[in-house]
């Protein structure tokens, strides 16, 4: 008989990441109170920024699309037992695919051009994250290892290029060509004027495809009861029949595309040309945005949303309480990410001992159920 | 309780004392009583066995004796003298030692390392360790418990390793020691050399409490035994003065069948024919060494043999998780293709199902609901939905069918496998593979740590099976559950078959000797396991 049991589902997928997220505003209060500024003024600030006016909801929208699109690309490695680090640089080659497809287009229609984009953006970066599920699978390499180190190695490649390749000729700044017509995805504020100047873009509708497709994917499909068997047990699946090299390279691969569509958001629909280092940092995000959204679509969407107000509400903090530096709003989010991200588990414990407290017939149900019997 | 009987034996105080009383010991978690007012007397200078399925409360009642958990209520009095257990250091304190099921060794280190490891009795290893060496030589010689001190854990026999934690307890001073089913991992014969282990400890003063299932090690080795079921202590009885029958009635609470009824078998065609198999381990040793053999329909072919040597290769490979090195398998005349890690889908595509060894490594997802567990292998069948999606609604209604006809309890398809007991999840497993129809069916260690209840229920299964005209391989290191199961016996050592026998005619002393290696016709050499004590 085991000591405890796990939390009822409500509590786990809701009040424990709340109570981090309240330890997370807690000591980033405390740290605001450091620099002498108020902490309620602060958080006002930053809810106000992130949710109050058109502008600042859009902006928020927007990087919780790029946190979707990399938060699904880690759950679904996640579900099949790899951790995919690599979001980074898949969505960053993946801008390869998109501006070729993007600039090619540009005099047809966003119609036309969007789909082929999303392809060659999702090729490019299911690309880069089957490489390292293939060396993962057929030659035992880690994921884990393999794709930080694919992060480095896009990074030198788009440095290269887009200098050496992409630049016009015309110009200085490490850029592509400007997209100029159809080329780009249309934006929000086109159909509602409500988003103000807000970048956010029709990607948008995109990741909330994504979101959809991933649920099916994972719990309505036999290739994603695959993945599920190859997560919680590779011996179970070995014996199932389950081709575990397969599944890995397959996995790794959609996992990559996923986090190739930020590409299409961030080089269609905002910059309209390829950048350097445009991903941002989104694919780290993405950790954490999964890690807090418990691998699930549901939860994904609400940290996405939850990390893209902290950002938004982090720029207007800047602007309006002008002692709380740009740095300070890196703490204040990585505070968060370390509470609901890394250090997730902490209420666990205590969480599941006052659930038993709380509710003895839950635990004797669960007891009376791993001890029952055969007999009448 | 009605099957209660008066608790006639060891009422009166024996001649060397209790070495434990326990006294209306109770212990709840939330509202399940695991422990109901247990009293228990063990007398000094005796092995007392306790008996009772999963779940009945041994498991509890020997944490609180050792202190893992405190019970709510209840006295504790050792050797006389009322004792409070906090933890195991206070329960090594009192002279109580315990010997897990799962061995608390570190296989890297020496046996004498292992022993004073947690006992050193100075900041320096050097002189813990050369008074530890005297005592180790001072116990062995007490004990008969012959290890070689410097031999390395993981290099030594699983009886061996035993016997080291035995002497670990023994090391800290224990008194009275509590073995939690030592012979699980044992073969036959080092099962008999513990229990002349435990017959000297016994002679020296020690005293032994025994958990087991196995009511044939009960009758053979204690003096009293107690009988527990659903957290009530229900007998305690004077060994003698009962029988097998008797303490299994009271274990499960009805009358439970023993032996296996079953009638001769009427062979068939040969259905699965296994030609010149080698199988290498993970490590590229070679494990199974140019086995053939082959089975018929409507027959049990038992494969007997010392766990290690070979047999869990054989299974993995005929049934395609485990490359072959070489040789083939025929299923109903056809070769079957096994490479690849997706080979088991085509063992199972071409009629040959599969029940592992070790259900909660290989036959389940535990973390998954029942229903999820009931399709997997075959959830690439169109039956569970046609083309990439998943007909969720037809595999819950296969699931529902398969534990209704299997009696799996709870009957619920959503629970979470873990929250089985191993006999239900050994059900789960047996129905997923039994109710698709194969021709073969392989299974392994069909009812390890299986309740009694269930192992009658099992065994009867895997004879209608037999009887429907399937071929099965049966592998066990259950020697009583091959001998009454099987139609033939194959005898494996060192990777290869030793010698053939019939289960109505063959002694298990004759079997016993096939597993060691001693053939009548051609004398091998002795594997570890029977080894015997190193110099």
């Amino acid at each position: 008989m085991s000591a405890h049991r796990p939390l009822p589902r409500w509590a786990d997928i809701a009040l424990l990441p709340a109570l981090n997220l309240l330890l997370a505003f807690l000591v980033s209060g405390l740290v605001v109170l450091l620099v002498g500024e108020n902490p309620f003024h602060a958080i006002q600030v930053i809810l106000y920024g992130a949710f109050g006016y058109g502008d600042g909801f859009g902006y928020t929208l927007y990087y919780a699309t790029n946190f979707i699109f990399t938060g699904l690309a880690v759950a679904v490695a996640a579900h099949a037992g790899l951790f995919n680090i690599g979001g980074d640089g898949q969505a960053y080659v993946a801008g390869l695919g998109a501006v070729v497809v993007a600039l090619a287009l540009d005099q047809t229609h966003w119609l036309i051009a969007m789909p082929l984009a999303i392809i060659a953006a999702g090729a490019v970066g299911g690309f880069w994250g089957f490489v390292p599920g293939w060396l993962q699978a057929k030659r035992g390499s880690h994921v884990v290892i393999t794709t930080i180190m694919f992060n480095f190695i896009a990074s030198a490649l788009m440095v290269y290029m887009v200098n050496r390749v992409l630049k016009p000729a015309s110009t200085m700044a490490p850029e592509s060509e400007t997209i100029e017509v159809a080329g780009r995805v249309p934006q929000l504020r086109q159909f509602f004027s409500f988003f103000g100047y807000s970048p956010v873009n029709l990607s948008i509708l995109i990741a909330i495809a994504a979101l959809i497709g991933v649920y099916i994917l994972i719990w309505h499909t036999k290739f994603g009861y695959a993945m599920r068997v190859l997560g919680a047990n590779p011996t179970a699946s070995r014996y199932a029949g389950i081709s575990n090299s397969k599944m890995i390279m397959i996995t790794m691969t959609i996992s990559g595309a996923l986090a190739g569509m930020v590409a299409i958001n961030e080089v269609m629909g905002v910059q309209n040309r390829l950048v350097l280092d445009f991903v941002a940092g989104a694919g780290f995000v993405g950790i954490a945005v999964a890690l807090m959204g418990r691998n699930h679509p549901i939860g994904i969407a609400l940290a996405a949303i939850l990390f893209g107000a902290l950002y938004q509400g982090g720029q207007e903090l800047q602007f309006v309480i002008p002692g709380i530096t740009r740095e300070m709003i890196v703490v204040i989010q990585a505070l968060v990410i370390l509470f609901t991200g890394a250090m997730e588990g902490l209420f666990r414990p205590s969480l599941e001992r006052a659930f038993m407290l709380l509710s003895p017939e839950q635990k004797s149900e669960a007891i009376a159920v791993s001890t029952a019997k055969p007999e009448s | 309780m009605n099957t209660q009987r008066p608790e006639t034996a060891a009422v009166t105080a024996p001649a060397n004392g209790w070495a434990i009383e326990l006294e209306k010991i109770n212990k709840r978690f939330g509202a399940v009583h695991a422990n109901k007012d247990i009293d228990l007397k063990i007398a000094r200078g005796t092995i007392h066995g306790i008996v009772g399925e999963n779940g009945a409360g041994k498991s509890t009642l020997m944490s609180i004796l050792y202190g893992f958990y405190t019970a709510d209520s209840g006295t504790i009095r050792v050797n006389g003298a009322e004792a409070s257990i906090a933890d195991s250091r206070q329960a090594l304190a009192l002279g109580i030692g315990m010997v897990h099921q799962h061995f608390m060794l570190v296989d890297n280190f020496s046996v004498l390392e292992n022993i004073v490891l947690g006992a050193e009795d100075s900041g320096f290893l050097k002189p813990s360790l050369s008074r530890a060496r005297k005592e180790l030589d001072r116990l062995e010689e007490e004990y008969a418990l012959e290890v070689d001190p410097d031999a390395i854990i993981e290099d030594i026999s699983v009886g061996q390793q035993q016997r080291v934690e035995i002497l670990k307890a023994l090391y800290r001073g224990a008194e009275t020691l509590i073995l939690d089913e030592p012979t699980g991992v044992l073969t036959p014969k080092e099962a008999d050399d513990l229990f002349r282990v435990l017959e000297t400890l016994r002679a020296q003063g020690k005293t032994v409490i025994l958990i087991t299932h196995k009511l044939r090690e009960i009758m053979a080795i204690t003096d009293n035994v107690s009988v527990m079921r659903q957290g009530q202590m229900v007998a305690t009885v004077k060994t003698q003065e009962t029988s097998p029958e008797e303490l299994a009635e009271l274990m499960v609470g009805r009358r439970v069948l023993l032996r296996v009824d079953k009638t001769a078998a009427s062979p068939g065609k040969t259905l699965l024919e296994v030609q010149n198999l080698v199988v290498a381990d993970d490590m590229g040793v070679t494990r199974v060494k140019d086995v053939s053999f082959a089975i018929r329909a409507g027959e049990i072919v038992g494969i007997a043999g010392v766990s290690g040597n070979g047999q869990s290769e054989l299974l993995e490979s005929i049934t395609g998780m485990r490359d072959q090195k070489s040789g083939t398998v025929v299923l109903n005349g056809k070769p079957l293709s096994l490479e690849g890690d997706d080979g088991a889908a085509r063992a199972r595509q071409a009629g040959l199902a599969h029940v592992p060894e070790d259900r909660q490594r290989m036959g389940l997802v535990t973390t998954f609901q029942e229903w999820e567990n009931a399709i997997l292998g075959y959830h690439d069948k169109p039956d569970y939905g046609s083309g990439a999606f998943l007909d969720i609604a037809a595999a819950k209604k296969a699931a529902a069918d398969q534990v209704k006809l299997f009696d799996v309890r709870p009957a619920n398809i959503n629970l979470k496998s873990s929250l089985f007991s191993g006999g239900n999840q050994q059900k789960i497993v047996l129905a997923r593979e039994m109710e698709q129809d194969p021709d073969v069916l392989v299974i392994g260690q069909p009812t390890r740590g299986v309740d009694i209840g269930a192992i009658e229920f099992i065994h009867n299964e895997i004879i209608k099976m037999r009887d429907e005209g399937k071929a099965i391989l049966l592998v066990s290191v259950e020697l009583d559950e091959i001998r009454s199961l099987a139609d033939r016996i194959l005898v494996m050592f060192d990777g290869v078959i030793v010698g053939e026998a019939d289960p109505a005619t063959a002694t298990e002393g004759e079997l016993g000797l096939m597993m060691a290696g001693i053939n009548k016709t051609a004398p091998r050499t002795i594997g570890i396991a029977e080894q015997g004590p190193l110099p």
